[in-house]
């Protein structure tokens, strides 16, 4: 019989670690329906038809973020058999805290007692018997990072599904919230059974103010002046409003068997690291450097070391791939417009979006290794009040960061913020962040308009992105994201070292899913372009692409930039093509030009480009909507395609709004 | 006094957890909990926000957050 397992616990307490332990490579990620929280789930290894749900890291069930709402949903609708709760063993308090709103569900329910390794290394006890004779769940002490007691957790969890083992005690409340509780649920008992929720559940999220509730119960007016009653009650004679006597019941239950149960002598040795640890990583001085430094070094191995070697490979190979299907064709005669379609359309489209591959996979690497080790909640940390002015929170530094290398991993980093907020913020912002795909336009235009002061030119291009960013940030907070930002109250888990099956697991998660959209986005994207490329209107084929579709779009549009100083149908041309791969507006200038030399095709531009108006230019390349590999994951992480087209035309008109000022004052201004 | 005034390296008492709706409500749940020991680790480098003990685990909260829980100074 199949069985359906819930992984659920809080953040930075091995839970992915585990997932990824008891599913091995066997995952499948996805988003919940309706928002973007990532939906992992996993057939578990050498057991049948058991399947286990990665939910996402959270402190409580209360429904105040997408992915509490998500986890409380999916445990009442999709009624897992078992929930599997990992409980780190060396913050056991307040994971427990998680672990009595989970009994009140009343689901069967098992703990994974993790990192008991270390609270067992420095010396310290948790008496395993006595707690799970209090809590009357089932506990299973593991080490996730050591692959220890797994196996047992796995063979008991399937026990407790297939008895339908539910936690016994329900009844950790005392005194007065247990008054109110039980005349709360007495009430309420038919209606919440009624629409799938225990009463025990239902009343404490009624005593809770939990609005979601409330609406769901429908209760009729007396029913809610009843519970009113009961509740203000309870309040007057605790001296304290609901929501604090809750938590503190049920912190004050924690606490009643956590100092019967757990034994701490010393100071964990992880944690007495980590205090030592910061003291660098953290400290006044130090934080900011070494942030730098690190940065520098994870950019300088993948886009100075380790990318450009595996980059070149992959295009060697992908050459050797294409030169073979060449022969092919041309043995099979296919016609000359079939030949073209696979060769110049596809090949050429999709290889030139996958050569960057290597350098997505290389970041998300490094990347992983920072969230894993707990670096990353530091650099939140040490940022955040540079981010707080636009709106945002630390957590977003980092994926703006990787915006500067590349816009795709960057948006897919997102992953990590905890508000939605946060998140479309910081996905609508980071294409701002020049990435590196635009360098070669850079460099052709600096060469050939700014040749004595290329590096002032290209710096400038650097700040007036990240000013740009704050300007729409600050923009942004006014108007669509107005409201109050999502609290920042974030956990600074001791530093670990990262497993290498995670990173690679995670690594190999994301090139997946660029690879993916390169065969489906981006593969439609490139026939697209080389159809327009290569036909006029009549749809007859053109050997001069002059001559072509897109020609008589960018002529088309041309008038548009004519303000901006870049009236010529060729920069618009080329700006389109630029949208398969900001590099392609380079190779774009030499086919429309008939330049095959780098040289000759600096002379084309100064032909069309004044100084001042190449430097619109570039200020719209810098600005205007990602490449579509940028474009199709920020439509994936965004959950809409509404949304990411509204994302990608307010990009395009901030471009052109800058280009347009830079060009018109420095025309005023007489350069 | 309020959280945010504590003094770096020193201890206190939570005596009530101010604020509304979201906030209010995470705070309870980390465990913000009248009675609580707290202690401030340090302030981040740019002056907000601020690394606090409690339960066994590190919190970082902003100052604003800070200002809205009041605490009692613990004298050795």
């Amino acid at each position: 019989m199949s069985k359906l397992f819930a992984l659920i616990g809080n953040q930075n307490c091995g839970k992915t670690t585990l997932f990824n332990r008891l599913t091995g490579s066997n995952q499948h990620v996805g988003n919940f329906p309706g928002v973007t929280v990532e939906k992992k789930e996993g057939a578990i290894r050498k057991q049948k038809d058991c399947v286990v749900v990665d939910l996402p890291g959270i402190y409580s069930l209360s429904p105040y973020t997408s992915e509490e709402i998500v986890t409380r949903d999916f445990l009442i609708k999709d009624k897992p058999d078992a929930v599997i709760n990992i409980v780190d063993a060396t913050n056991i308090e307040r994971n427990l805290y998680l672990t009595l709103q989970l009994m009140e569900l009343d689901i069967p329910v098992i703990i994974a007692l993790n990192m008991m390794d270390e609270v067992r290394q420095s010396g310290n006890s948790i008496d395993v018997l006595q707690l799970e004779e209090e809590l009357t769940i089932p506990i299973v002490p593991i080490s996730a990072s050591k692959n220890e007691g797994v196996d047992e957790l796995i063979e008991r969890a399937v026990k407790v599904a297939q008895k339908h083992q539910k936690p016994k005690r329900l009844d950790f409340c005392t005194g007065e919230v247990h008054k109110a509780i039980h005349s709360v649920m007495h009430l309420i008992e038919d209606k919440a059974r009624n629409i799938g929720y225990t009463p025990r559940f239902a009343a404490t999220k009624l005593i809770d103010d939990d609005e979601f509730i409330i609406d769901l119960l429908k209760l009729d007016e007396d029913e809610m002046d009843t519970i009113e009653h009961i509740i203000t009650q309870m309040e007057k004679n605790l001296k304290t409003d609901r929501q604090a006597a809750l938590a503190d019941m049920r912190y004050n239950y924690i606490e009643k068997i956590c100092s019967k149960a757990v034994e701490k002598k010393n100071v964990l040795k992880e944690k007495a690291r980590s205090e030592k640890i910061d003291r660098i990583l953290t400290s006044k001085v130090l934080a900011i450097p070494i942030f730098l430094c690190i940065m520098f070094l994870i950019f300088w191995l993948t886009f100075g070391l380790i990318g450009p070697v595996l980059s070149d490979l992959l295009t060697l190979g992908i050459d050797a791939a294409v030169g073979g299907l060449s022969t092919l064709l041309t043995d099979m005669g296919v016609s000359y417009w079939m030949y073209s379609l696979v060769i110049d359309g596809i090949c050429t489209g999709v290889g030139s979006v996958l050569s960057f591959l290597p350098t997505i996979t290389l970041l998300f690497f490094f990347l992983s290794m920072l969230e894993d080790s707990g670096y990353m909640a530091r650099v939140a940390f040490v940022m955040d009040k540079l981010l707080r002015k636009i709106g945002l929170s630390g957590r977003s530094f980092v994926p703006m960061l990787i915006g500067f290398g590349c816009s795709v991993p960057a948006i897919m980093a997102t992953r990590t913020l905890a508000s939605e907020r946060d998140r479309k913020m910081t996905i609508i912002l980071t294409p701002f962040m020049s990435c590196s795909a635009k360098l070669p336009i850079y460099s052709i235009f600096t060469a050939a308009f700014f040749p004595k002061n290329a590096a002032v030119v290209m710096i400038t291009l650097y700040v007036l992105g990240i000013v740009v960013a704050i300007l729409a940030g600050l923009l942004l907070k006014k108007t669509v994201f107005r409201g109050n930002p999502i609290p920042f109250v974030m956990e600074l888990p001791a530093y670990r070292l990262p497993t290498f099956k995670n990173t690679m697991l995670h690594m190999w998660d994301k090139a997946k899913d660029f690879i993916r959209k390169a065969f489906t986005v981006i593969f439609i994207a490139a026939i697209v372009i080389w159809f327009l490329q290569s036909f006029n209107w009549q749809f007859n084929w053109v050997e001069d692409s002059s001559q072509s579709i897109l020609a008589s779009i960018g002529s088309y549009i041309a008038p548009l930039f004519a303000p901006l100083g870049f009236g010529d149908w060729r920069a618009s041309t080329a700006l389109i093509t630029g949208l398969t791969a900001k590099e392609t507006v380079v190779s774009t200038f030499a086919v429309l030009f008939g330049t095959n030399s780098n040289l000759a095709l600096q002379g084309a531009l100064q032909s069309v480009f004044s100084p001042l108006s190449a430097f619109a230019f570039l200020c719209f390349t810098l600005l205007y909507m990602p490449c579509v590999a940028a474009f199709a994951t920020s439509r994936r992480e965004l959950g809409s395609t509404s949304t990411s087209l509204l994302t990608a035309a307010f990009q395009t008109g901030v471009a052109w709004v800058v280009a347009l000022i830079v060009f018109q004052a420095g025309t005023l201004l007489g350069f | 006094m309020t959280l945010d005034q504590l003094q770096t390296g020193r201890t206190a008492v939570i005596d009530f957890v101010g604020g509304q709706g979201a906030l209010r409500r995470r705070l309870l749940d980390m465990g913000l909990t009248p009675n609580t020991l707290i202690k401030v680790i340090k302030v981040a480098p740019f002056g907000d926000p601020v690394e606090l003990q409690l339960r066994g685990y590190e919190l970082t909260l902003r100052k604003d957050e800070a200002a809205k829980i009041t605490v009692t100074e613990m004298h050795e």
